[in-house]
């Protein structure tokens, strides 16, 4: 034994050796060459003082090498030591982001949208998020990052990213930069956004709910991936994105701010979500059999679950741990205690009793308003938009809902798109340039709103064609290849049993 | 022999197994029904969206007892389930041909 542990150890070490010095050959090889075509002497290695730079760059989550270049925009030095690693605390707080948007799918909504539904069609929901938790993984990993977060040269550039460049997570490593920041791994990035193309597509489902069919809602899914998600994603948060207001705040065309998501998430999903509806039509037996929620338990569960997931997807979305960040979780508290708190007032005020669901409607839609927001406003801004929150989407799904007539079965559209519309322009109302200073319409270091408002209106707007249209297209395609809803026996039996061949609950 | 049938609300259930007990009426079936009578079904309110819901949660109770019992069984369960309320129920007497005990094979009123 102890022979072959000497002859393996042996045999490593020499190989370990003749690597080294093959590397130390080609090294000099090519020091050689590179001698022989006269290239520039070798920057100097970093001083103490640059290197400190570099970690109080770490510290202050603001890019190393800013103060290391000159105005060609070269390194003065080699790289610091602390450049092309993660930062440990970056990188630490955006996997518990990205750990905690997925909680909010899995089972916050899962739960949230669950328990509302008829005790025949509780598992359809949980089945349904699940299948869109793995398809939609699938897709981003052979492309969407790639689409959504690729540079995009040329024409479509501001549009949609590339097929080549992160296309089967090629080059998606743990080194940070790139569509990522100095500071978080390229990897965890990719994985965070995920997170966030799950559960868009997870919160459509709200208004088609129990009368979809599970294929159509697989191929549906995939379409609307590529024609409105991808897209979308790319143009509010690329590096080249045409609304890009803060990560392209050069080039964009509509100079529009979206801190976590409120058009990229919450209006394309509900404006996607009501024409899903229309299209689909009503439930059997919609405005006469009894369609209360079969356990406000599980909705309430669910709800809380998103409130704290929501940090991640809120706070996360600076994509560091500093003070931005801070600001968004405080602004997520405040907006979404106080929209849970004006909501239930309402109903008390105009029906007589303030409801559970009430409580967790009103939550909710503070979230989706403040989504836009928290990075860009301060406190008393999150306030006005806790009120806002709780009263604009209220009326909505009380009388708004009820004079249309629709069957938008969990107010996918009451709540996501309405609110998000809502606080997007908010954002553009309530924006505070002291809080963050990448406001991109601003004076003298305040901002101005006049001009924001206005971005923000036309981003507004593409956000609702693009979703609208994409939508028509997509609901159309996938009648013809497999049909939308499924016979009325199913639906009347509930999807449960004929679609996963299991009942939610027995005796 | 009668078989009595005694539909009341839920809340009851333990005030009238109380009184029967008393009685000396040890054995009875319940079950959980729902039902509605003159009493009107109540509104729930989801968002928005109004469902009224006729039928209501109530106890139906069984309990056979022989023909001297009757009366006194009776009172005691309209006594024990009124809350004076509408919805409180309603109690029907029927006969019975015959009661056996499976474990000893008993027949008649010593069966009960």
């Amino acid at each position: 034994m102890k022979k072959h542990l000497l002859a393996i150890s042996l045999m490593a070490i020499t190989a370990f050796s003749a690597t080294t010095l093959h590397a130390q050959d080609t090294n000099a090889a090519a020091a050689t060459t590179n001698a022989a075509a006269a290239t520039p002497p070798p920057l100097p290695v970093p001083t103490l003082e640059q290197r400190v730079t570099g970690l109080e760059a770490y510290i202050a989550d603001s890019d190393p090498s800013a103060s290391l270049k000159d105005t060609n925009g070269n390194m003065i030095c080699q790289n610091l030591p602390v450049m092309n690693t993660a930062g440990p605390g970056h990188n630490a707080w955006m996997m518990t982001s990205t750990a905690l948007v997925l909680f909010m799918t899995l089972p916050g909504l899962a739960l949230f949208y669950g328990g509302m539904v008829r005790k025949k069609n509780v598992l359809s929901v949980l089945a349904q998020c699940f299948l869109i938790t793995g398809l939609v993984t699938i897709l981003w990993y052979i492309c969407g990052f790639s689409m959504a977060f690729g540079p995009g040269t040329g024409a479509h550039g501001p549009f949609w990213g590339d097929l080549g460049t992160y296309a089967f997570f090629k080059g998606v490593t743990g080194a940070p930069g790139g569509v990522s920041t100095a500071w978080v791994s390229l990897d965890v990035f990719s994985c965070f956004q995920l997170t966030f193309a799950i559960i868009t597509p997870a919160l459509i489902i709200g208004s088609i709910a129990e009368r979809m069919k599970f294929k159509a809602i697989l191929v549906f899914m995939t379409l609307w991936m590529f024609v409105v998600y991808f897209p979308l994603a790319h143009m509010v948060w690329s590096g080249t994105g045409w609304m890009s207001g803060a990560a392209n705040a050069s080039g964009a065309a509509i100079k529009a701010i979206d801190f976590a998501g409120g058009t990229v998430v919450h209006m394309s999903s509900g404006w996607s979500a009501i024409v899903l509806c229309l299209i689909l039509g009503k439930r059997v037996g919609f405005g006469k059999d009894n369609f209360a929620p079969h356990s406000l338990v599980l909705t309430y569960i669910g709800t809380a679950m998103l409130w704290v997931g929501w940090y991640g997807f809120n706070a996360g979305s600076e994509v560091g741990s500093d003070g931005t960040a801070g600001n968004a979780f405080t602004t997520t508290t405040l907006a979404t205690a106080i929209a849970s708190f004006v909501w239930p007032m309402w109903e008390w005020l105009v029906k007589g009793k303030p409801s559970v669901l009430g409580f967790c409607s009103g939550a909710v839609a503070g979230l989706v308003v403040i989504t836009p927001a928290c990075g860009w406003v301060n406190p008393t801004g999150a306030v006005w938009i806790g009120i806002a929150a709780g009263t604009i989407p209220w009326f909505m799904c009380y009388k708004v809902k009820a004079w249309l007539g629709y069957d938008d079965a969990l107010d996918t559209f009451g709540v996501h798109a309405i609110g998000g519309t809502v606080g997007a322009i908010m954002t553009g109302l309530l924006c505070d340039a002291s809080v963050n200073s990448l406001v991109p319409m601003q004076t003298n270091g305040v901002a101005d709103h006049a001009k924001q408002v206005v971005e923000q209106f036309k981003a507004v707007g593409v956000t609702i064609v693009l979703s609208v249209v994409g939508t028509i297209i997509c609901t159309y395609i996938t009648k013809v290849l497999v049909g939308l809803r499924p016979a009325e026996e199913v639906e009347m039996a509930g999807l449960d049993e004929s679609e996963h061949g299991e009942l939610g609950y027995h005796g | 022999m009668k078989k009595i049938d005694a539909i009341i609300k839920p809340f009851k259930l333990e005030e009238v197994k109380d009184a029967l007990s008393e009685l000396g009426i040890e054995g009875m079936t319940v079950s959980e029904v729902k039902g509605f009578g003159r009493q009107k079904g109540h509104t729930e309110i989801y968002r928005g969206s109004e469902y009224t819901v006729d039928f209501l949660p109530k106890i139906k109770l069984e309990i056979v007892v022989t023909d001297a019992q009757v009366d006194a069984a009776v009172g005691a369960i309209i006594k024990a389930a009124k809350t004076g309320k509408i919805g409180d129920g309603k109690v029907f007497v029927s006969p019975v041909e015959t009661a056996i005990r499976i474990r000893t094979e008993e027949k008649g009123d010593s069966a009960v």
